[in-house]
């Protein structure tokens, strides 16, 4: 569409063969972007074609199950949707604690595909969501980049967004999570307000906040819009260039936006109450004030302007400082300074190894390493720094906000290695700028040869007839035409600022000269840049086929004989929802709780929202307490099967007793009688003859390796540990085996029922003492109750 | 139309009801016609080797009486019509070498009960049995559910035993001169067996008899315990969407439900055991089944609501395709698994045109999977958008209904012939007929509408764009 109106606007300037050329390139904008769509949905399909269409992972399960609820039982059920298939016996309110925006987009192309009776399941339409934003997503960078930059960046960022591994590994089909709507959302609300920003209009200002409103549904990082945003104004007054399309980019959208996230029941009142918000009413209060003072300025004369000026600072200096301290004083009450746990540890990445292992315990939510970033960026790591330099030449309002954009997701990106996803579309950005330019000026070099090399030609062959009159008549057109497209680019940029101030013209004129570079040089260079391109594609598709595509819940391994495929966890989930009772509870570490909600049909204890960290413990603490102890804690927690996942007989690393650490420390930051190092030998968690025998007794060890001794002949060899195991003979007691998958990756216990208390001394009084003993006991022995 | 054929049809079978309860009411007073009837001799073979019984009743049945009789009668225990899937008759001609069959009518005929609520059926025979003539004719019935487990639960490393119940003698509503019953079972391992003399045991076979001028409805009832580990694979549910494209294609789709009917697991279960020890552990139960699908099948695919199954394998050839899959877990007693098989087929293979310019889908009935039983079956056949008049020949009597469904961009919908029947054992794999009518131009229908969808899109685009909708001049 945009392509369409400057088309329109170029029409009366421009001669009658360049419109064409201008048609031309409009159409074949359009073509490229369509294909860049077309690549940002096909190259995450590997993992279709790789393994099946299936949800992926752990929190899409959660999200899969909230979407065939929604279309099962409609919106308004949605909303007051009290799940009591999870967080036994607490129960979770699905409709109050989840982002929507993901289910709902997802549950309204499923309606709008079943009215046009085309027969596709819930599933299918989750497990495409998330390529089909993702080439939203890459239009959407394009949109931006074109405001800042022009159309040969913005096509560049686009090609570059569609397929950056970092984005990629979120958004592969059947990775079906909130990121791969968010980034979208997250681009297109960043569009609109550079698009506000550059056109002044309120038009485009409600659209923004619309768009504001859609990523606060979908994703919790909006917090990052509504932070960043407010920066760039504070930005743009400090650094003088205040205009009123400022405020109408700005104003609008926390009115407006904050009025429609307080909408979205997950967010609610946090809209106005938490401290993430804070920064945007400082900010809109700021405007306002600059506002009103190039307002009075534009009414009063200089001198008036200067003694009001001083009047109004000393005493609103004193009534901003009792704000303030009100303030300050208001926040500091509470403990956590009106911050949450996962937005302070972005503030001080040391908070939540300190002081929240639960966070901590999440490796997305650790710091990423140097290679990770080599590994999700790639070749963009090298071009950004390009690109900054680029946005300089010259600074805008909007250059200047994709500059603010880069540098604080890069400082997010280096606290958790989850942001390294917001930080993907600004190094996209930045990148496809940096190449743009560097194409713009090599092509440009190489033009410029080009056309004098006919030029000399022409010269030496004197007046040959026919071309005679066309040749300088092209060379003509040819020059103006370059002209025009070296005026044109800038002007175009920013094209409201060129009434204000006609710098841009007279800068590129000055540029021309030095911008040609020699013709071998530019060649060569020409040549290198393409061959960055190469790899950054090669890359990215090796990414996209080998590292992102493996749903997790199926393993793959390539051995001599073939494929193996490892299907455990279906395994169990499907002998689960088949042959146990509907309303049995199922213990297992948080993390798969999703996928036993999802997939077995069955109530958790505890699942990966892990928003009670009380209840975790208790989990925590029965895996880590000897047999007969966990046995009470389970029973009082209902809990009919225990689940553990154990890769000690295929080497599968991510198992329950290398999570065991966090068990321990979870377990114990509550019930202090779980102890950390009594499950350490020489600071290390050991499974060994050298295992403590705290660790040889836990609940956790003896489910795991129950029976593994008979599977190689009396050795008990772990073949992740890469040791044999300590214990190797015992027997259980209080829990039964009953399903344990083909390679052993998860195995199910029963807890065995309570016994019957016969050793009664009357008759009587036996149904007394066996209802009334155990509970005395557990009180005494459990410190959870 | 459709009701009054019905209708009609309705009426004819009542009156053909109150046609038979005249006759029988007269044949369970004993008329001449009936009594005069008697088997000569009488040989039963019951096969006990998987979950699904199979007899066969070689007869040689004289009419003693002095009018012809047309009517045979076979009675049944009420025990057993419960779980009775399948009676087919035939007329045997000719000797050992060159034996004829001809295939008889077999109708209940609930109007007349012998003594104790036994049930009797009747063939019609091909011709009218003269007086003094005789006819060979073999009953072969089909019992299901009959194996009782015993005991009822059993833990991983148990056999399966199971009872079965039965008489030594034959249940009929004539006199039998002699009579012999041999009852196969799938080992040598019978725990014990009701004896009646005379009767022996030879490694897998019992028999019972020969007996000799037996009364009118002599029954004796036996008790035969002994192991049976073959798979009691149950089916409680299967739906088959079969969907006709005239594009080329046919897509069916099964939704199974399947349980092990055998013994109950108890306690739990140890893989390292089941791995370890399979002959000793876990014997009754069963990993592997066999499904057997039609040459040229396409695109197929094994998977559950949780995703992809991937142990399975294809075998295609050119008379059949054996698919042969695996649940997800190995199914021991009371274990339930669900999946669903979907595959193509050219339709050039199953969908034809009849003489009067009808065209009619051939397919199989059944369900696919090899010796399974199926307690409750649906078949819904989906026709093309824009057929008409559908109507279904099949030779076993099934439940009927229409429905509509809507597929993509349909309109007015597809017509469903929707087939149900209870009890389904892989003798029911037979070729079933649906005939309707179909209109070649309903082909262009949805390829039309897109065409036209795309043309108005693109004409307003156009319109658009030409045209000046700004308030500001």
């Amino acid at each position: 569409m945009a392509v369409a109106v400057d088309n329109l606007n170029n029409k009366p300037t421009q001669p009658v063969s360049s419109t064409l050329r201008f048609a031309f390139g409009n159409v074949l904008a359009f073509v490229i972007l369509l294909l860049i769509g077309v690549l940002a949905f096909s190259i995450r399909l590997f993992s279709v074609i790789k393994y099946e269409s299936v949800i992926h992972e752990f929190d899409p399960y959660f999200n899969y199950r909230v979407t065939q609820f929604l279309t099962k039982n409609g919106i308004y059920d949605f909303w007051n949707w009290f799940d009591d298939r999870t967080w036994y016996p607490l129960g979770r309110v699905i409709g109050g604690t989840v982002y929507p925006g993901l289910t709902l987009t997802a549950g309204t192309i499923w309606k709008v595909l079943q009215s046009l009776n085309i027969p596709l399941s819930v599933e299918t339409v989750c497990v495409f969501t998330a390529p089909v934003f993702s080439a939203f997503a890459s239009w959407a960078a394009y949109l931006l980049t074109k405001e800042v930059k022009g159309t040969g960046a913005g096509l560049t960022a686009a090609v570059l967004l569609a397929m950056v591994p970092s984005y990629i590994s979120r958004s592969v089909a059947g990775s079906y999570d909130n990121e791969a709507v968010a980034i979208f959302a997250l681009i297109f609300t960043f569009y609109l307000y550079v698009k506000t920003l550059n056109t002044g209009s309120l038009f485009y200002a409600t659209l923004n906040s619309i768009a504001y409103f859609y990523m606060v549904c979908s994703w919790g990082g909006y917090t990052f819009i509504i932070n960043l945003i407010p920066m760039h104004v504070l930005l743009c007054i400090v650094t003088g260039r205040y205009s009123s399309r400022l405020y109408i980019a700005y104003a609008p959208l926390v009115v407006l936006g904050t009025l429609l996230a307080a909408l979205v029941p997950v967010v609610g009142f946090n809209a106005v109450m938490t401290s993430e918000h804070f920064a945007s009413f400082l900010v809109f209060i700021v405007i306002h004030v600059v506002a009103l003072a190039y307002y009075i300025k534009g009414i009063l004369s200089p001198k008036m302007f200067k003694v009001a000026a001083t009047l109004v600072v000393s005493v609103g200096l004193v009534v901003c400082c009792a704000v303030v301290a009100v303030l300050v004083a208001v926040v500091a009450s509470s403990p956590t300074k009106g911050w949450s746990g996962r937005s302070l540890s972005l503030l001080d990445p040391t908070y939540a190894s300190k002081y929240i292992p639960i966070i901590a315990s999440v490796s997305e939510h650790q710091p990423p390493t140097w290679p990770s970033y080599f590994m999700d960026l790639n070749v963009l790591a090298f071009l950004v720094p390009a690109g900054i330099i680029a946005c300089f030449s010259p600074l805008s309002d909007a250059s200047s906000f994709v500059i603010l954009y880069l540098v604080m997701s890069v400082y997010f990106s280096g606290v958790m290695v989850r942001l390294m996803l917001v930080l993907a579309p600004a190094a996209c950005i930045m990148s496809g700028i940096a190449l743009s330019e560097a194409f713009d000026v090599f092509t440009r070099s190489i033009k410029y040869y080009i056309t004098n090399l006919s030029e000399s030609l022409q010269i030496d062959a004197g007046d040959t007839v026919p071309g005679n009159n066309a040749a300088p008549q092209i060379d003509v057109l040819k020059n103006d035409k370059k002209e025009d497209s070296l005026k044109e680019r800038p002007s175009r940029k920013n094209k409201k600022k060129e009434k204000e101030i006609e710098k841009p013209s007279v800068k590129s004129k000055t540029e021309k000269k030095p911008l040609v570079l020699p013709v071998e040089a530019s060649f060569f260079a020409l040549f290198l840049t393409v061959l960055l391109g190469g790899f950054y594609v090669v890359h990215s598709v090796w990414a996209a086929a080998e590292a992102y595509s493996a749903p997790s819940i199926v393993l793959t391994s390539h051995s001599h004989d073939g494929l193996h495929v490892f299907d455990d966890f279906r395994e169990a989930y499907a002998w689960l929802s088949h042959n146990t009772e509907v309303d049995d509870k199922v213990a297992s570490w948080w993390d798969y709780g999703y996928q036993t909600t999802a997939m077995a049909n069955r109530t958790v204890i505890v699942d990966n929202n892990t928003w009670n960290n009380t209840h975790i413990a208790t989990v925590g603490t029965a895996m880590s307490s000897p047999e007969k102890a966990a046995w009470e804690i389970f029973n009082s927690l209902d809990v009919k099967y225990v689940l553990v996942v154990f890769g000690g007989l295929v080497g599968y690393p991510s198992d329950d007793i290398n999570k065991f650490l966090w068990m321990v420390r979870i377990g114990g930051g509550v019930f202090p009688h779980i102890k950390e190092p009594d499950y350490l030998r020489d600071g290390q968690y050991r499974i060994d003859s050298q295992a403590t025998p705290t660790m040889l007794n836990s609940l956790m060890y003896k489910l795991s390796y129950f029976r593994f001794v008979e599977t190689d002949g009396g050795k008990g060899y772990d073949r992740v540990r890469r040791t044999e195991i300590g214990k190797k003979h015992f027997k259980l007691t209080r829990f039964e085996e009953v399903f344990t998958t083909h390679h052993w990756m998860v195995r199910i216990y029963k807890v065995k029922p309570q016994k019957n208390r016969i050793r009664g001394k009357t008759k009587k009084s036996k149904s007394k003492t066996s209802s009334a003993t155990p509970r005395s006991g557990t009180i005494k022995k459990n410190p959870w109750h | 139309m459709e009701v009054f054929v019905a209708r009609s049809r309705l009426n004819l079978i009542f009156s053909l009801f109150i046609f038979f309860s005249l006759c029988f009411r007269s044949s369970s007073s004993l008329s001449p016609s009936a009594t005069d009837l008697q088997i000569l001799t009488a040989e039963r073979r019951i096969d006990l080797a998987s979950h699904i019984i199979r007899v066969v009743l070689t007869l040689k049945v004289q009419n003693d009486g002095a009018s012809p009789a047309s009517d045979f009668l076979l009675a049944f225990p009420p025990a057993q019509v419960k779980h009775l899937a399948l009676i087919q008759a035939a007329e045997v001609t000719g000797k050992k070498r060159k034996k004829y069959l001809h295939p008889l009518d077999v109708k209940t005929t609930s109007q007349a009960e012998g003594p104790n609520g036994a049930k009797l059926y009747s063939i019609s025979l091909k011709n009218p049995l003269n007086s003094g003539g005789s006819v060979s004719i073999e009953v072969s019935y089909v019992l299901t559910q009959s194996l009782e487990p015993f005991p009822v639960e059993i833990s991983q490393s148990e056999p399966q035993l199971v009872l079965y119940r039965d008489s030594a003698l034959i249940l009929s509503p004539y006199v039998i001169k002699q009579q012999t019953t041999v009852i196969r079972t799938p080992s040598t391992k019978v725990e014990s067996f009701t004896r009646v003399k005379p009767s022996t045991q030879t490694r897998t076979e019992l028999k019972y008899g020969p007996y000799e001028d037996q009364p009118v409805f002599s029954y004796t009832p036996i008790l035969i315990h002994f192991e049976n580990n073959n798979p009691f694979a149950v089916v409680e549910e299967l739906v088959r969407e079969i969907e006709i494209s005239h594009w080329g294609n046919l897509q069916v789709t099964e939704h199974y439900t399947l349980v092990h009917n055998g013994a109950k697991h108890k306690g739990g279960f140890s893989r390292v055991e089941y791995q370890s020890r399979p002959t000793y552990s876990g014997v009754a139960s069963f990993k592997h089944l066999l499904v057997k699908l039609p040459p040229r099948v396409h695109s197929v695919y094994y998977r559950d609501n949780i995703g992809n199954i991937s142990t399975s394998h294809l075998r295609t050839g050119y008379s059949k395709s054996e698919l042969e899959i695996e649940p997800r877990y190995p199914l021991l007693g009371g274990w339930k698994a669900t999946f669903v098989i979907g595959y193509g087929l050219p339709l050039e293979d199953v969908l034809f045109e009849s003489n009067d310019g009808k065209r009619y889908l051939n397919f199989s009935f059944g369900c696919p999977i090899a010796e399974t039983l199926v307690n409750k079956i649906t078949n819904k056949v989906v026709l093309p958008e824009g057929s008409k008049n559908p109507s279904v020949v099949i030779p076993f009597s099934v439940e009927q209904r229409a429905e509509t469904s809507y597929s993509y961009l349909d309109i007015v919908g597809r017509p469903v012939v929707v087939l149900e029947k209870e009890n389904v054992v892989p003798e029911h794999n037979s070729l079933f007929q649906v005939y309707y009518d179909f209109h070649p131009m309903f082909m262009l229908a949805e390829p039309l509408m897109l065409i036209s969808v795309f043309f108005f899109l693109f004409v307003a685009a156009l319109a658009y764009i030409h045209m000046d909708i700004s308030i500001k001049k």
